[in-house]
C-alpha cells in the first residue's frame, strides 16, 4: 500500500521545487549542474504567395557536445499545422505533443479541420501558465480556413503575428537574409530557395546550429515535409587510409595447436 | 513589484492616450525588444479588448498580452449577459482587478480608452502598483519620461479631434527618437461613436523635429 502510494506520487504530473534551496547552496559552493539538451537553433519561418514555408537545422547541443548531428526540429500538430522548436529540447517535444492531442480532441468535437490561432492560444497559454519555467520558444505556421498564419511564441508566452519571423541563437543571421531579401506575395521557389538560405545562414554563422536544412511546405490541403532538403555538411571520403598494410608487424616464429578433433556426426 | 525575468520579452514603449470631446486617440510606437534585439519592428501595442474600447500595452509581452485576452473575454461575456457594451470604467476596472490581485507577479504599465454613450471619449491609466486614474490625457512606457514636459506645456483642455490626432503624433515620435527602446513606426487609433479608425506613420513619414 505504501508502495502504490509513492508510486503515484512519483507519478504524479508537473514541476516539482523539493530541490530548489538545496541546489541554490550548491550552486552557491561551485557545484556545476547538469545541463538539459538544448537545440541552440536556427528556426523560421515565412508566409508566401501562396502558403507557408517552415525551416529548421538539425543540430541539438548538449553545452559544447553536438548531441544529435540529425534531429527533428519542425514538429507535426495537425495536418494543416507544423511547429519549429528551439530552446530546451525535451520542452519544445513534449508541449507539440501535448498540444497537437488537444487540438485532436478539438477537431473530432467541433467536427472541422482546427485553426491556426487556436493552437496558438493553446501554446500561448501553457507557456504562460508557466511563467517562463518551460523552455521553448516556437515558430507555428499553418494554413486553415481563414488562409496562411505565421507567429513566433516565446517561452513566456508572448506571440507575435508576421510575415517572417526567426527564432533561436541563429535567429540574427537568419533574420538578416530575410530583411535584405523579402518581399510580400513571393513564389513558392523563391520563399523555399529565401527560407533555405536562411537557415544556412545560421548553420555557417552560428555555433548553435549546424548540419542539415529541414524544410516544410504548407499550403491550402496539402503538407510537403522534406527532410534533409540542403545537406551542406556531408561527410566526404576520407583522403588518407588508416588501415594498415599486411605485413606491417614482423613475426619470426609461427606455431599452430590442435584445441579439438573434428567429430563424426553423419550416423 | 516584479522585475523582468532574464529573456524575458518586454515592451520598452511609449504609449499614450488623449480625451477630446466624443472620443479618444490612442498612440503608440511599434518596438519589441528582448535585450538589445528587436524582436518586433511592427508591432501592435494597440489591443482592443471590445468593440469601442482599446488598451495601450507597456511592460512585459507575455503579461500584457495575458491580461488583455482575459478582459477581452470577460467584457465579450458582459456584452452577452447585459446585452449592449460596456462602459469604459468597466473595463478599466477589469483591468484594475487583474493588474492589482497579481501585482507581485505582473510587468504591466497599462492605459485603457474607448468610446461609450454614458460618458463619451474616456482614458483610464493603470500603472505598476495597480492603481486606478482617470485623466484628460495619459503617458506610459519607458519613453514617456522624455515627453512629459513638453505634453504638459501643449496640452489644452477642449482640443478637436484633429488637435489630438497632431499632439499624439508629435510626442510619440519625439519619445521615439530620445528612448533606445521605443522606435519603428507610430499606431493610431481614434475611437469615436462611429467607431474605430487606425492610423499609420511609417519612420520616415515622422513630423519634423530636431535630429543632431
Amino acid at each position: 500500500m505504501l508502495a502504490q502510494a509513492e508510486h503515484q506520487q512519483q507519478s504524479a504530473a508537473g514541476f516539482k521545487f523539493d530541490n530548489v534551496k538545496r541546489n541554490q547552496l550548491l550552486t552557491g559552493k561551485g557545484f556545476k549542474q547538469s545541463t538539459a539538451t538544448k537545440t541552440g537553433t536556427t528556426i523560421v519561418g515565412l508566409i508566401y504567395k501562396d502558403g507557408v514555408v517552415l525551416g529548421a537545422d538539425t543540430r541539438a547541443t548538449a553545452d559544447t557536445i553536438v548531441a544529435d548531428k540529425n534531429c527533428e526540429k519542425i514538429h507535426y500538430l495537425a495536418p494543416n499545422m507544423y511547429c519549429c522548436g528551439a530552446g530546451t529540447a525535451a520542452d519544445t517535444e513534449f508541449t507539440t505533443n501535448m498540444v497537437s492531442s488537444q487540438i485532436a480532441l478539438h477537431s473530432l468535437n467541433t467536427g472541422r479541420e482546427a485553426r491556426v490561432a487556436t493552437a496558438m492560444t493553446m501554446l500561448k497559454h501553457h507557456l504562460f501558465r508557466h511563467q517562463g519555467y518551460i523552455g521553448a520558444a516556437l515558430v507555428l505556421g499553418g494554413y486553415d480556413i481563414t488562409g496562411p498564419h505565421l507567429y513566433s511564441i516565446a517561452p513566456h508566452g508572448s506571440t507575435d503575428k508576421l510575415p517572417f519571423v526567426t527564432m533561436g541563437s541563429g535567429s540574427l543571421a537568419a533574420m538578416s537574409m530575410f530583411e535584405s531579401r523579402w518581399r510580400p506575395n513571393m513564389s513558392r521557389d523563391e520563399a523555399v530557395e529565401l527560407v533555405k538560405d536562411a537557415i544556412e545562414a545560421g548553420i555557417f554563422n552560428d555555433l548553435g546550429s549546424g548540419s542539415n536544412v529541414d524544410i516544410c511546405i504548407l499550403t491550402q490541403g496539402n503538407v510537403e515535409y522534406v527532410r534533409g532538403y540542403s545537406r551542406p555538411n556531408e561527410r566526404v571520403e576520407k583522403e588518407q587510409s588508416y588501415r594498415f598494410p599486411r605485413g606491417t608487424t614482423e613475426f619470426y616464429v609461427t606455431k599452430t595447436t590442435e584445441t579439438a578433433t573434428a567429430m563424426d556426426t553423419s550416423a | 513589484m516584479s522585475k523582468l525575468k532574464p529573456g524575458e520579452i518586454s515592451m520598452g514603449t511609449t504609449i499614450m492616450a488623449v480625451e477630446f470631446d466624443g472620443g479618444v486617440v490612442l498612440g503608440a510606437d511599434s518596438r519589441t525588444s528582448s535585450g538589445p534585439y528587436i524582436v518586433n519592428r511592427v508591432t501592435d501595442k494597440l489591443t482592443m479588448v471590445n468593440e469601442n474600447i482599446y488598451c495601450c500595452r507597456s511592460g512585459s509581452a507575455a503579461d500584457t498580452q495575458a491580461v488583455a485576452d482575459i478582459v477581452r473575454y470577460q467584457l465579450d461575456q458582459y456584452t452577452a449577459q447585459h446585452g449592449e457594451p460596456p462602459t469604459v470604467k468597466v473595463a478599466a476596472s477589469l483591468f484594475q482587478e487583474i493588474c492589482y490581485q497579481n501585482r507581485s507577479q505582473l510587468m504591466a504599465g497599462i492605459i485603457i480608452a474607448g468610446w461609450d454613450k454614458r460618458e463619451g471619449g474616456s482614458v483610464y491609466d493603470i500603472p505598476l502598483g495597480g492603481s486606478l486614474h482617470r485623466e484628460p490625457f495619459s503617458l506610459g512606457g519607458s519613453g514617456s519620461t522624455y515627453v512629459y514636459g513638453y505634453c504638459d506645456k501643449t496640452f489644452r483642455r477642449g482640443m478637436s479631434k484633429e488637435e489630438c490626432i497632431e499632439f499624439v503624433k508629435n510626442t510619440v515620435s519625439l519619445a521615439m527618437t530620445r528612448d533606445g527602446s521605443s522606435g519603428g513606426v507610430v499606431r493610431l487609433a481614434v475611437i469615436t461613436k462611429d467607431g474605430v479608425e487606425r492610423h499609420i506613420i511609417p519612420g520616415n513619414q515622422l513630423p519634423e523635429q530636431y535630429t543632431g
